[in-house]
């Protein structure tokens, strides 16, 4: 299972438009995506749910984990952390 | 009728009420449906992809950010993990708008209990569930349309981005809403928009539509059907307001060049962007409970750290005065526990929580000396040892510039001892006036005892201020107080070397400031301070600041 740990760079926060943005790109993805935050409590959260994504309340500054697996993944990844990584 | 809430937009409108009130009844519980599952399913998922694909097309049309934040309601409306369950409630017998209703709830559920940003969200998630249980139960949603006559004053319980994304800003005087705070999404988008707005006002939604409504986005007051000659003042003195405030420009200075620093009082890096909009040069008091509220483990020194950036960026070469943690048992946090108190305000609050709970503090500290060029004060410090423990504390981990509020009296009263350890002071006049006077800032029936004109308060901030010149160190103030033109000269002429408020009311104040010279306002001082009553005082300085009248304030 490929993974990506990435900085959140937008100073809300994987919150709005990040969140959005980040969501969009992961549902077009064939493959199940998690998302975990890292030094939390909280299980990860499938990467194609805004409400999740929010509920993990991830602030500027916090590291998460994006998790995928299955052909293409590789690139999903690079994308999906990208935009996790965008100021 | 007059109302009161929480002013969040400066500015003053007046129009009709428009009452934009739809409320969408909370489907009983239990509620079952006759016909086949994957009916009822289908219902749901119809009613979801409406209103989702209604969002999108909304903020297609506004864009700019209103499209983003839709583009976001749309997502939500049609969540994977959301459907799933709304599915499964339906085929656990639910009918498809009390699934809609469960299935919300508990996302709702984990946002509003995150409080501050997060929590405010809480409402963006309540008006699209309303929407879909609405499509479901067929009720239609208002919507703004058509050009009215004359602007209105747009009120309802709080406004969602779906209702105001179609907004024409030419259409609307004011915003009044029942609830929603300083960075609910009223708010936002008023400051962006420039319109007036009062927040969390009771008794607004009663307004009868079509009524004659007054706002005061500085003030916070609401007038229903005003007397036609208030409405004339208000334009009038509004216009000559805005006049004034327009020919105030640049850093805060008296008419003779006394430089006075206006601060911001901010609440969160949500509340930055509209200091620096207002023209504060820097902040006075910058609170860091929201980063505290609601968990059950202190934040981390990585998890503090950005909150603490974003304030030092973005007043590059101001001051930043960073207020540690003031906790105590009317804000009682599940992490520092303390038994129960019969007083809470004369209990463990600020930094004697701090006395406590050590590793807390540290972590403060630690994130803020590495956060940037950061001044940090305590709360509720009474004692010359606590000032000078709290600064060893600071300098220990490598904070450069420590300071202590001055909000109880005997702070006050030995302020020069205080001042002997610690690099600045900033006077809290609303605690130090609950404290003076022995009477409850929560309590309505003692609230003539909490008026900052009280001549006894402005003894104390007498003698810390002159306690702080002798030393050659900065006194602040950072209570409401300051945010009041006449009592802004006064507090300059009694000493004060910066002055922080509410960024609604950094206009008014510098405009206030910039017509009067240090002699008048350390005449008002005096004259104040030789009055009995807090009436003679006020009308004693005022008699001191001619320009007062001329700016309408």
């Amino acid at each position: 299972m490929g993974e990506r740990k990435v900085t959140v760079a937008a100073e809300v926060g994987l919150h709005a438009r990040p969140a959005a943005t980040f969501v969009q790109r992961a549902m077009k993805a064939p493959m199940d995506i998690t998302v975990a935050k890292m030094h939390s409590a909280k299980p990860p959260v499938s990467g194609k749910s805004i409400l999740a994504i929010m509920a993990l309340d991830v602030r500027q500054g916090e590291t998460v984990v994006i998790s995928a697996e299955g052909e293409g993944s590789e690139d999903v990844l690079d994308e999906l952390a990208e935009i996790a990584g965008t100021p | 009728m007059n109302l009161r809430g929480v002013g969040v937009s400066p500015g003053f409108g007046h129009g009709p009420a428009y009452v934009l009130s739809v409320s969408v009844p909370e489907p009983p519980e239990g509620a079952t449906y006759t016909g086949e599952a994957e009916q009822e399913k289908e219902r749901a998922v119809v009613a979801l992809t409406q209103v989702a694909g209604e969002l999108e097309a909304r903020g297609h049309r506004a864009g700019g950010e209103a499209e983003e934040i839709l583009k976001a309601q749309a997502l939500m409306t049609e969540d994977p993990g959301l459907v799933v369950r709304v599915r499964s409630l339906i085929d656990r017998g639910l009918a498809a708008p009390r699934a809609v209703y469960e299935a919300f709830a508990r996302y709702r559920e984990v946002l509003a209990g995150s409080g501050g940003y997060l929590g405010e969200r809480a409402a963006d998630l309540d008006d699209v569930r309303d929407r879909v249980i609405a499509a479901l139960y067929g009720i239609a949603m208002p919507g703004l349309h058509g050009a009215p006559a004359e602007p209105y004053v747009l009120v309802a319980r709080d406004l969602a981005p779906a209702d105001t994304a179609l907004l024409v800003r030419e259409h609307v005087a004011a915003f009044v809403t029942e609830e929603g705070g300083p960075t609910s999404h009223t708010a936002i988008l008023a400051r962006a928009l420039g319109v007036p707005a009062v927040v969390a006002c009771p008794g607004a939604t009663g307004i009868t539509p079509g009524a004659r409504v007054l706002a005061d986005g500085t003030s916070g007051e609401v007038r229903v059907e005003p007397a036609e000659s208030d409405v004339a003042e208000a334009v009038s003195a509004d216009a000559v307001r805005r006049a004034a405030y327009a020919q105030a420009e640049g850093p805060g200075r008296t008419a003779d060049g006394h430089p006075v620093p206006l601060l911001a009082n901010v609440g969160g890096p949500a509340e930055l962007d509209a200091a620096v909009a207002a023209g504060a040069e820097g902040v006075g008091l910058y609170r860091t409970e929201f980063l505290f509220l609601n968990r059950t483990e202190p934040p981390g020194v990585e998890e503090q750290l950005p909150a603490y950036q974003q304030a030092a960026r973005a007043f590059p070469g101001g001051k930043v005065i960073v207020r540690t943690l003031d906790a105590g048992a009317d804000k009682a946090l599940a992490f520092l526990p303390v038994p129960s108190e019969p007083n809470p305000a004369l209990g463990e609050r600020g930094v004697r929580l701090f006395r406590r709970f050590p590793e807390v503090m540290e972590a403060q500290l630690d994130a803020l000396a590495v956060a940037g060029d950061l001044m940090v004060m305590a709360p509720m410090v009474a004692t010359a040892e606590e000032a000078e423990w709290f600064v060893r504390a600071c300098r220990s981990r490598g904070v450069a510039q420590a300071g202590v509020m001055v909000e109880v009296p005997s702070a006050a009263l030995r302020a020069g001892d205080l001042l002997s350890s610690v690099d600045f002071v900033s006077i809290g006049t609303n605690d130090l006036s609950q404290y003076t006077f022995a009477a409850d800032r929560q309590l309505g029936a003692v609230s003539a005892l909490q008026d900052p004109w009280q001549p006894a308060l402005l003894d104390l901030v007498a003698l810390t201020a002159t306690a702080a010149r002798e030393a050659g160190k900065a006194c602040g103030i950072c209570g409401e107080s300051a945010a009041d033109p006449a009592m802004a000269c006064v507090l300059v002429g009694l000493g004060a070397t910066t002055l922080s408020m509410g960024a609604g009311a950094l206009p008014a104040v510098r405009a206030a400031l910039a017509a009067h010279t240090l002699d008048e306002c350390r005449l008002a001082a005096d004259a104040a301070r030789d009055a009995v009553t807090a009436a003679e005082a006020r009308a004693a300085a005022r008699a001191y600041l001619p320009a007062l009248g001329r700016l309408g304030v």
